[in-house]
């Protein structure tokens, strides 16, 4: 990869033509260098060009695909629609509306997909505010270890509570969730509490260790003031710090959103994989699996998937990035 | 989907909602009509019930049971087995030597081509748009991650290739390739696929440290006669070390983990089986409690390091501010 890091580097100043010849005019500097930085400049604008060219690529193929009629998709390649026109929303209409048994039917899962995100995000996101609230402003000297206890469980791999875990749900809350059913015929036996509690306990600790960052930003002295008013715990926690919060409650809702939308693995253990659960994901990596040459059903059906977040990524994208900074660079 | 289906889940969202807002009120209730004695206390103990509750018996006690389950056998007896199985086994070994080159391989490209573009594009034109389109792979899902790139990879036997590096390769003249078959160009393709989704990460990040350092030190450099690549060595790549440090290790973690990547192309078929792949196959599909557990436990002892060393690099780093 080393072939794209052109010898010259242009740190300094990367401007356009017109820009430069202004800075040119305005800075003392020999014609040959100022040449000679248009050319650094230049290789670096190709590199970019190209990386970012390769970086799309990929996922552009796969959204001209999934408007073309199957029998195109089977017998030529995307790059040649102009040669080899043609235009369908036949694909989406089968993956997503077809009842027929033999279609894949992802309308349902992406219902799943939604509720399991929903609350997945939102049970997470409380129960961490409400920690890193207890973290940042009640004070007890043991609390300090208990969080510095909690940020380390990061380290602790996913895969190494899958087992047990599962165990400890088909013991305790199968039972539960068969109770649900029963008083409720109308949700399955299999539904979304597993998933949701899962993704909670596993999303928890870098949660609380993020807002606690901001949490304990803010400033003593509004906490102060309002203990003083006679505030409790409960009414700072609600009217003070949660509307302070919010950018970092966005940045992080963001985060735990687009992670539990595209998680597979969770969805893989304890979803049970039927259409009264399983998450969109799950339905894909199947579709993979059943029918690989597919095309027409499996660029639409991948496209379907990642709509959703790619909305959310590109409205939201500002927070997700403050999000990211303040994750990366706190910790 | 039915109508009662569709109800039958709003419901559940709707029950869910509610439950969560009633824990949380009443959690807030008690919190306010703490008693006097020891208040600050109790209401510490309430804020910080549901989280605990939720760590310990989804982290804390699971991490401990995999830890003794890996070394017990199918019958509960005390042995070591599973990892003999895993140091003596050709596919284990395979899985565990591919897991390293994914490490290898992975976090570096991703961060050498993070580091190359944020560089080229800092303070271009439309810097902006040109982080967007590198950036946006973080938004898909490693298995939607895995049919776009399938699509790329794809072999036709007859007919023209419609996977775009065949095509590429049969333009060439060259014969075309089942890519995902043929053992190892595979494993590297599946890399591939982490790098697209990881260097975006790696820009995004990089990009922000650069923007972090001082111009005056870049313009002393300048005049101290340096070229730019020299400047960017002594300048820039100390100024933003603490970041690559973070992005370096967070990626590494990540490509440790990786499961979704070679489940979906592959399922670890054609040697391109890595630890979280395998885990996940004798746990929870040839029910081998012990041989996944033991895999578990290899990836936590494999995650341990990067993750004491970024701690430690991340304190120095304090005690010098």
């Amino acid at each position: 990869m080393s072939s794209v890091a052109p010898a010259d580097l242009p740190i300094d100043k990367e401007l356009a033509d017109g820009e430069a010849a202004e800075l040119a005019e305005r800075e003392p500097g020999t014609k040959a260098a100022r040449v000679k930085k248009r050319l650094t400049s230049r290789t670096a604008t190709i590199a970019s060009l190209v990386i970012a060219v390769v970086w799309t690529i990929p996922t552009f193929g796969l959204l001209v695909s999934s408007f073309r009629p199957a029998e195109l998709i089977r017998t030529t390649g995307w790059w040649t629609i102009f040669q080899n026109p043609g235009f369908t929303l036949e694909n989406y209409a089968t993956v997503l509306f077809s009842t027929s048994s033999s279609s894949p039917q992802l309308g349902s899962y992406l219902v799943n997909s939604i509720a399991i995100t929903l609350l997945g995000t939102l049970i997470t996101l409380v129960f961490a505010a409400m920690a890193a609230y207890a973290f940042a402003w009640i004070r007890f000297k043991w609390v300090n270890w208990l969080f510095i206890f909690v940020f380390a469980l990061q380290i602790i791999p996913l895969q190494m509570s899958l087992v047990p875990l599962l165990q400890i749900f088909s013991t305790w809350l199968r039972p539960m969730q068969a109770w649900l059913h029963d008083i409720v015929p109308i949700i399955p036996e299999q539904n979304y509490l597993p998933l949701w509690l899962a993704h909670a306990m596993f999303g928890l600790p870098l949660a609380i260790f993020l807002l606690h960052n901001f949490i304990s930003d803010i400033p003593a002295d509004v906490i102060e003031a309002a203990k003083v008013d006679g505030a409790t715990h409960g009414q700072i926690f609600f009217r003070i710090v949660l509307p302070l919060a919010t950018p970092a409650l966005a940045s992080f809702a963001i985060f735990q959103f687009i992670w539990v939308w595209n998680d597979l693995l969770v969805a893989l253990i304890f979803s049970g994989g039927t259409q009264d659960v399983a998450p969109i994901t799950q339905r894909l990596a199947e579709l993979v699996g059943t029918r690989g040459q597919e095309w027409q059903l499996l660029t639409a059906a991948a496209f379907v998937s990642i709509v959703i977040p790619l909305i959310v990524f590109f409205s939201l994208q500002r927070y997700f990035v403050r999000g990211l900074l303040a994750g990366a660079t706190k910790g | 989907m039915t109508t009662p289906d569709l109800l039958g889940k709003i419901l559940q969202v709707v029950m869910g909602l509610v439950v969560l807002a009633a824990v949380v009120g009443l959690l807030i209730f008690f919190i306010d009509k703490a008693p006097k004695k020891g208040r600050d206390y109790w209401q510490l103990a309430l804020f910080l019930l549901p989280a605990m509750l939720f760590v310990a018996i989804g982290l804390v006690y699971p991490a401990i049971r995999t830890s003794f389950l890996a070394f017990q056998n199918n019958a509960g007896e005390w042995s070591l087995d599973n990892f003999i199985w895993m140091f003596t086994q050709p596919a284990a070994i395979r899985t565990l030597i591919n897991t390293v080159l994914w490490v290898a391989l992975a976090p570096v490209i991703s961060t050498v081509i993070g580091l190359a573009y944020a560089v080229f594009i800092d303070k271009s034109r439309g810097e902006k748009y040109y982080k967007v389109i590198l950036f946006m792979p973080i938004a898909i899902s490693f298995v939607g991650a895995g049919v776009i790139w399938g699509f790329v990879y794809d072999y036709n036997g007859v007919g023209d290739q419609i996977g775009l590096l065949n095509a590429i390769v049969v333009a060439f003249g060259g014969e075309p390739v089942q890519w995902l078959q043929t053992d190892p160009i595979n494993t590297i393709l599946l890399i591939v696929i982490m790098i697209w989704i990881q260097t975006g990460f790696a820009m995004v990040l990089l990009s922000a440290a650069i923007k972090g350092v001082p111009t005056e030190q870049i313009e002393a450099a300048e005049l101290d006669g340096t070229n730019a690549w020299q400047r960017f060595m002594n300048v820039t790549v100390p100024g933003i070390r603490g970041s690559l440090v973070v992005v370096f290790t967070t990626i590494s973690i990540a490509t440790l983990k990786v499961f979704d990547i070679v489940r979906t192309m592959t399922a670890g078929n054609f040697n391109t089986s890595v630890v979280a792949n395998e885990m996940y196959t004798q746990a929870f599909r040839a029910s081998e409690i012990g041989r996944g557990s033991a895999l578990a436990l290899i990836l936590f002892v494999f995650v341990l390091p990067i993750v004491i060393y970024n701690v430690n690099v991340l304190r120095k780093q304090r005690e010098i501010r």
